[in-house]
This record gives C-alpha cells, structure tokens and sequence, in this order.
C-alpha cells in the first residue's frame, strides 16, 4: 500500500482550477519530486497533505487523498492537528520562530504535549544531531534562532519537525533561499533522513530533482502530466511535455 | 541657470529653518521650565520638595511637599495600566488575527478616531456617568477617586495601544504562524506561543506610549479624581496628580512667590517622569527594528 494516495483529487481556488483531477501514490521513506515551472500546482498540491491550503479563503477540494490510507480530507479539528503532527513541513524560507533554538524545536513537543519537561534536553540534542546541528550549536540552545545563518536556519526547521517524529516530511523547495554549498548539504541531509521518512519535495531545479529523488513527477498547468522513477522521468519520459520541459523548451 | 541654483538653495534652507525650529522651540520650553523651576530649589531643597508628605502652598508657614502629588499620578497611572494594556493586548489581537477583514478595517479606523476625543469630553462623561456609580457601588461618600481617573485614563490610552499594539502585530511575518500551524498547532497556540513574543517589544512600545498620554492627562484627572492633596492608600479615596496641581493652582498664585516657581519645578519633575517613558518605548521601538 502506498504512503500518499489521491484519487480524482480537484482544487479551485475560488474560480480559478488549481489542480485538476490528480492521481498518485508516494511510495514509503522514498524521496519524491515534483518539478514543474512556476504555477503549476505543484506547492498547492504538497499543500494538500498538510491541509495547509485551508488557510487560504475560497479554496475547494473535490476528490479523495490519502495517507496511510486514511482519508485526509474533510475530519474534525481534531484530526487536523493529528494530521500535522504527523506530516511535518519545511518550507521556502526558512522561518524559526524568534526563539530560542532550545525553544524552537521544543514547540512541537509543548504543543502536542509529547514528553515531560526533564525529557525535552535528550530530544533537543537528538534532533539536533539528526540534522547535523548539534555540534554547531550545542553551546548556543539559548541563543535566538534568528541569529543563525540560513543554512542552519533551513536545518533547525527540519529538526523542528523531525522532534514532533512525524511520518513524512513535506518540502516547499527547501533549498531556494541557500547557497550552492548550503544546498548540497541539505540535499545529503535529506538522503540521510529518507531511511525514518517518508519524503517530499517540490523542486524548481530539475538538477536537484535528479540529484536526490527516487521517484519524480511533472506538473504544468494544474496536471500530473508524468510520474514515474526520477531516471526514466528524466531519461525516457513517456509525455512529450515532459521531455519539452526538462530539455529546457518551458519555463 | 542661475535662477535654478538660486531656488534651489532658498528651498534647501527653508526647509531647514523649519526642521530647527521644531527643534529648537522644545529646547526653549525646556529652557525655560528650568530657568523658572531651578529658582524654586534654592528656597526649598530637592529633598523636601519631593520626599515632604504636605502640599500647603498657601498656608503660614508654607509647606511644599509633592509627594502625595507623586504617589497619586503614580497610583492613578497604575490603575490606567492595569485597565487599559490588558483589554487593548486582546483587542489588538483581536483586530488582527481573528475579526474577518470588512470588520477589521471598521475597527481600526473606529479606534484611530477615539483618539480624537478631546479630553475634557472624556472627562464630562466620566463625571456625569463613571462618578455616580463608582460611588454606588462602593458605598462612598464621594465617587471621585483614584479608580474612577485610572478607568477614565484607561480608556483614553486604550486608542493608542490598540493601535499601535495592531501594528506591531501586523508586522510578524507571516510565515512565523504558517510555521506553527504547519507543526500543529491551533490557532490560539501559534498566537501565545509565537506571534506575541515577535511582536512584544511594539506591543511594550505601544502600552508606554499609552502610558505617556496618562501621566501627562490633566483635564479628565482634575475633573473625576477628587482633587485632595493627601498619600494615597486605596483606590477608592480621591487622589491629586501633578497634572491637575499646575493647573488648577496655576491661575491663582501670585506671579512670582515661592508657590508660582514651586509649579514649575513639579513641571520639571513630570517633564523628567514622561522623558524617561518616552526614551524606553523608543528603545523597544528600536529593538523591534533591529
């Protein structure tokens, strides 16, 4: 059974169609892409496993999505919050909160009240280290996040999540904000973390694509024009548009 | 060519004059306020004046001993505070996180233009309605006391905090409560956990600034506090601040006499007193920048 299911999945935001009748299944502790130029859907799609889009006014789903094959959408308040603590979410720019590190990643834990106070130090310090922070910073867990660099920034909110041990993790290009170097690193990382994670990532770079997913998809216009192992994607696409797309004619 | 350059150079210096003379017209008044205050200190020392417990300016022998003047703005303002910063915290939480956005903006114009309301109407109103039922209430035989000024002032800060305190809110990155909420949790959590610790150091901005307009409030104080010069013990006695002292003895002392310069030196004092609350606002305001 896959981790991720949609069926038939539709969204409008107001009038405007979003995505338009998408069926997939993501694997288990894989890394999925999806790639496709600007517009396409493709944040707004990863939006949907965290129900993130219902901030959003005038948006509407139709269809079925599923994780774990438990129906996502629609649930009580109840299951939202369930549904985030077990789908956590890494996005653009990295956003600490203006707190402490120390505090940052014990948020998850105070808000879903996960562990004891006396127990939070050993979940820091094994966050920390899950995302290669620890040495870096274990002088500094009282020290404001907001004075880190991006790259480590971009790590805490990762180990921010991984404290709350969710399932998946959901990645809204992730490495945008960061250097050439910071990028990689995070791209190791993320190698690292797909053993205990199941992984998504949206991605405008097609060479991160390529470079870190297992299995990738192509969007345009609100369609899963292709999905596929990220190497036949990338080598024998099936989809004249994805072949327009990652030889460089789109976009 | 030359009557370009000529231009140029009027329109440059005028608007310097008129950045100076702001400038320099706040310097005067400060001059002048210790020119005449300072004379009062070589009659009484600074000691006496503001620690004595008796404010008898025209008794034999004269008595000129502010600090029951102190004690009651001090009390008064402390009772606006507790009034007004809590109630304008949630409304500016309100007004930002969770009142739909017609509602909002209605709002925030709303209390931008309570701010206008001159003083003395606020006063009249908490006269002829705030007076009568405090007294009720408690059972006094006068209800012009200390509590009725502190709800009074704390409604006329609230404009200022709200507002400023909403700005302050506004101001917190988005993507701070995206972040909570994506982590799980409620809305009420991303609030007290995360949007108000961003936006605190505007948030104590905004209260010192309410707080600013309080101690320096006369009109509404004078006309709902009862006016008694004695040390304050409880709310629910009639208290006299500085503010209302100047004012209302202003008019009656003789130009010149040890009373008249005593005036001013309390104006120093308040002077000093809102100096010191406007420099750390700003210095919170600063920080938030930063």
């Amino acid at each position: 059974m896959s981790k991720i299911i949609a069926n038939n999945l539709n969204l409008w935001y107001s009038a405007f169609h979003a995505l338009k009748s998408i069926n997939l299944a993501f694997e288990e502790k894989r890394i999925t892409a999806i790639i496709g130029p600007s517009g396409c859907g493709k944040s707004t799609l990863l939006r949907v496993f965290n129900r993130m889009n219902d901030l959003i006014e005038g948006v509407r789903l139709e269809g079925e999505a599923r994780i774990d094959s438990e129906n996502i959408l629609g649930g009580n308040f109840d299951d939202l919050v369930r549904l985030r603590k077990k789908v956590g979410m890494v996005f653009q720019r990295p956003n600490p909160f203006p707190l402490s590190v120390y505090e940052n990643i014990t948020f998850g834990l105070k808000v879903h009240h996960l562990a004891k106070k006396k127990d939070f130090d050993a979940i820091v310090q094994e966050a920390l280290e899950s995302v290669m922070l620890w040495k870096d910073l274990k002088d500094k867990l009282r020290k404001n996040a907001l004075g880190l660099s991006l790259e480590q920034k971009q790590r805490l909110c990762i180990a921010r999540c991984i404290a709350v041990k969710p399932d998946i993790l959901l990645m809204d290009e992730p490495c945008s904000a960061l250097d050439p170097q910071a990028t990689l690193k995070i791209e190791e990382l993320m190698q690292k973390l797909k053993k205990d994670y199941t992984i998504v990532i949206v991605t405008h770079s097609m060479q991160q694509a390529a470079r870190v997913s297992d299995d990738a998809g192509f969007m345009l216009l609100g369609e899963l024009v292709e999905f596929g192992k990220t190497v036949q994607v990338f080598t024998a696409p099936k989809d004249k548009r994805t072949e327009e797309y990652i030889t460089g004619r789109y976009g | 060519m030359k009557l370009r350059q000529i231009k140029e150079f009027v329109i440059e210096k005028l608007i310097f004059l008129s950045g100076i003379a702001s400038i320099l017209f706040v310097v005067l008044i400060f001059v002048f306020l210790l020119k005449e205050g300072i004379a009062f200190f070589r009659e009484v020392p600074a000691k006496d004046f503001i620690g004595g417990k008796y404010w008898y300016p025209i008794s034999d022998p004269e008595r000129f001993g502010i600090l029951p003047l102190i004690l009651g703005s001090l009390l008064v303002t402390f009772g606006a505070i507790l009034v007004s910063v809590p109630v304008s915290i949630a409304c500016a939480f309100y007004i930002s996180e969770v009142a739909p956005v017609k509602l909002k903006d209605i709002l925030k114009t709303g209390i931008e233009m309570l701010a206008a309301i001159p003083s003395v109407v606020l006063g009249f109103i908490g006269m002829t309605t705030l007076v009568p039922w405090v007294k009720k209430i408690f059972h006094l035989p006068t209800g012009l006391t200390a509590l009725s000024g502190s709800i009074m002032l704390g409604l006329m800060a609230m404009p200022t905090i709200i507002s400023i305190s909403e700005d302050a809110i506004n101001a917190v990155p988005k993507s701070y409560k995206e972040g909570a909420l994506a982590l799980g949790a409620t809305r009420w959590q991303a609030m007290y956990r995360v949007v108000i610790h961003a936006a605190l150091p505007g948030i104590i901005a905004a209260s010192m600034l309410g707080i600013g307009r309080v101690i320096g409030e006369t009109m509404a104080v004078m006309m709902i506090t009862g006016n008694a010069a004695v040390i304050p013990q409880t709310f629910l006695q009639p208290v006299r601040t500085l503010t209302a002292t100047i004012a209302a003895e202003m008019g009656e002392t003789v130009h010149g006499s040890n009373h008249y310069y005593s005036l001013f030196a309390i104006g120093i004092i308040l002077f000093v007193l809102t100096f010191i609350i406007n420099i750390t606002a700003d210095m919170f305001l600063h920080r938030n920048k930063k």
